[in-house]
């Protein structure tokens, strides 16, 4: 099969294209001589199927970033047989150079004008056909976004695939001295093609910067932002979520418990409270992560991620993070798993990497759940509010440390230099492509692992089938007793170091957990709760709870995202670690002030 | 005429990058995105508490940090 990669610097709308070519038919796949996934996508074109590549946006054939190294290697070791360039016809001065170096690599090559509506809107004047003439390729201006000009790229697409590819040179590196004689091309080229006014005139975005963007405004604008998009996710989330939960018990009750009732009891069980729950937590997570991504595309695409960056980096560049960073920390309190597959917008992996690890410390809606029902238990009306606001401070401070901590571990090598693109508007289909995008990524890979983990956790404990449900004969029993040296020193009795282990799969579930093992619901079980512990041993729990592993779900996303066992295994061990520590210093502390 | 540093320029000011004194990476990186001595350059404006500076060369705004900024010899006219 022929193969088209797709090349271009950030910002040209390159996956805009992309997604416009293969209609969201696009799959993530591996490459030799790479680490990194790339997303393609097969279309047919000409009679003939084509696989098409999209290759990280990169500055320079040359540089060091992570990307520009996969893109380098990709092309070593995968020669596309055409690559369709793409470049922002409204930065075309300096662009042009990524063309040129690739010209000398001798590929088969068309190439793109993108955005070509916006640059004329800013007056920019292109003569496409002098400069296919001037660069010896073919030239087209288009718009990726809008469709225009479209199907004449892909018909010369089409043509230059018939021509067999060139020979590529060998040592890419080598090339590099050749750089100076760009220039005087790339100086030559534009003379005679392009015709750039003096001042640009997108006044519309300079005025919103000067508000957005404002010393004093610019930051209660942000936080105003992120308090609705967080809201809107959450709003609009968690009636859905009901919705998929209700939808999913009935078809348990009306359908799957009549018609496995002839089954034997234990295999009942595993199958519905096993692999039914499984595929059902799997799917609590879809509505939150669609919606989280179709808002997201708002904010990224539309620009504005770029100037949260700019307005938060003061603080955040001194743990060792970036702004972008932060805007996933604080969607993180909502849900930790789209936040955790949204920081691939950083292009850094080591940013990436400490920003992933900071993430899971963000006390989530699902352990708010948790925290609301014990300070209700054991608290009065006027203490509880107080009580979750102090664990909002420790989640916070406990991911500021660990940033510190961390940050000459995952150090940050590439420049810190970011595009301010100006203010667009994304398209409606660019939104719900990037959603449904996304949900089928989280379901491909974290299905099988979180209804594994569901699975086991319910096989620890139901076995031995002699003894009660998450009893303390039961294996996950004898785990929380043998677990008893550690955790008693916390506090944390032998019960709830049991509903500990069911948190592992989701704390929605801690609550539920905790009335199987006390044979209790509701008030009943708040009452009875009370009255075993007292504060001291509560507050610790929610500790223990805030800060050790936050999910399954968010374990299988650290893992699909990293692709590294071992620093998965380092977020597990630092977030077990630290909530331990900081119980025990909370438990021993207040018990030796007499509390 | 008057020698200094991005970092040290008020917003609004224009000026013109005379040198750019830093490692190959950024070095690379600033000449994609425009940065070339003889070009133009203007510093919108200046983040508070010491943030980023965003800065404008040709048809791109760009933010950096001081750090960086610092390394880009300008000219004021």
């Amino acid at each position: 099969m022929k193969r088209i990669a797709l090349l271009g610097m950030p910002n040209t709308g390159k996956s805009t294209l992309f997604n416009r070519m293969t209609g969201g038919a696009a799959r993530v796949g591996n490459w030799p001589g790479i680490t990194v996934e790339l997303l393609s996508g097969k279309i047919l074109l000409g009679g003939d199927m084509v696989e098409i590549i999209d290759l990280p946006g990169i500055y320079d054939l040359h540089g060091f970033s992570d990307d520009e190294q996969v893109v380098r290697h990709f092309l070593h070791d995968n020669v596309p047989d055409l690559a369709l360039v793409i470049l922002n016809t409204t930065q075309i001065e300096r662009q042009m150079s990524l063309l040129l170096q690739l010209k000398q690599l001798n590929m088969n090559i068309v190439v793109i004008l993108n955005m070509a509506d916006e640059a004329k809107k800013f007056g920019i004047g292109v003569d496409a056909e002098k400069m296919s003439e001037l660069l010896e390729m073919p030239i087209f201006l288009l718009s990726a976004k809008y469709g225009g000009g479209y199907p004449e790229a892909l018909q010369a697409v089409t043509k230059a695939l018939r021509y067999p590819t060139p020979g590529m040179a060998e040592q890419l590196r080598s090339q590099l001295e050749q750089d100076e004689h760009i220039e005087t091309e790339m100086a030559r080229v534009l003379k005679h093609t392009v015709q750039v006014p003096a001042r640009l005139s997108d006044s519309l975005t300079e005025k919103l910067d000067s508000l957005i963007l404002h010393p004093w405004l610019g930051l209660p604008i942000f936080f105003a932002v992120m308090y609705l998009l967080f809201q809107g996710i959450f709003i609009f989330g968690q009636p859905i979520q009901g919705g998929i939960a209700a939808a999913f018990t009935w078809l348990r009750e009306t359908a799957l418990v009549p018609l496995l009732a002839s089954l034997p009891q234990a295999l009942q069980g595993l199958l519905l409270d096993g692999i039914y729950n499984g595929l059902a937590t799997v799917a609590a997570f879809v509505p939150i992560i669609v919606l989280f991504f179709l808002f997201m595309a708002i904010v990224e695409d539309s620009g504005y991620l770029s100037r949260a960056a700019f307005l938060m980096d003061a603080l955040m560049a001194r743990l060792g993070l970036d702004g972008r960073g932060f805007v996933m920390l604080l969607m993180g309190f909502g849900c930790n798993v789209p936040a955790l597959m949204g920081t691939r917008v950083m292009r850094s992996r080591a940013m990436r990497l400490l920003t992933m690890l900071v993430i899971p410390l963000s006390l989530c809606s699902a352990r708010l759940q948790v925290f609301i029902f014990f300070s209700a238990a054991l608290f009065s009306p006027k203490a509880a509010p107080i009580v979750l606001f102090s664990l909002y401070l420790f989640s916070f401070a406990t991911a500021i440390i660990t940033a510190l901590i961390f940050k000459n571990r995952f150090k940050n090598t590439e420049p810190f230099v970011l595009e301010l693109p100006p203010y667009r508007f994304p398209t409606l289909r660019q939104m719900a492509l990037r959603g449904w995008l996304e949900v089928r990524h989280f379901l491909r890979r974290a299905t099988k692992f979180i209804v594994a983990g569901v699975v086991m956790v319910w096989l620890l404990t139901h076995l031995p089938p002699s003894a009660a449900p998450a009893s303390a004969d039961t294996l996950s029993g004898m785990i929380g007793g043998a677990l008893q040296p550690f955790f008693a020193p916390l506090g944390i009795n032998e019960q709830l170091t049991i509903a500990l282990i069911f948190g592992f799969i989701a704390k929605e579930i801690v609550i539920g957990a905790l009335a199987v093992i006390y044979s209790l619901s509701g008030d009943a079980l708040g009452n009875a709760i009370g009255q075993q512990l007292d504060w001291v041993q509560a507050y610790s729990f929610m500790l223990f709870t805030l800060l050790y592993t936050p999910c399954l779900a968010t374990v299988a996303t650290l893992q699909s995202e990293s692709k590294q066992l071992k620093f998965t295994a380092l977020s597990l061990g630092w977030s077990l670690g630290l909530a331990w520590l900081i119980s025990f210093a909370f438990y021993q502390g207040a018990r030796a002030l007499g509390y | 005429m008057s020698a200094t540093t991005l970092a040290a320029l008020h917003p609004g000011d224009i000026a013109t990058i005379v040198s750019i004194h830093a490692e190959e990476a950024l070095h690379l990186r600033l000449l994609a995105l425009g940065f070339r001595s003889g070009k133009q350059i203007e510093l919108i404006r200046k983040a508070s508490f010491s943030g980023p500076l965003q800065v404008r060369v040709g048809t791109t705004d760009v933010m950096l940090r001081r750090v960086e900024a610092a390394k880009i010899e300008v000219q004021k006219p």
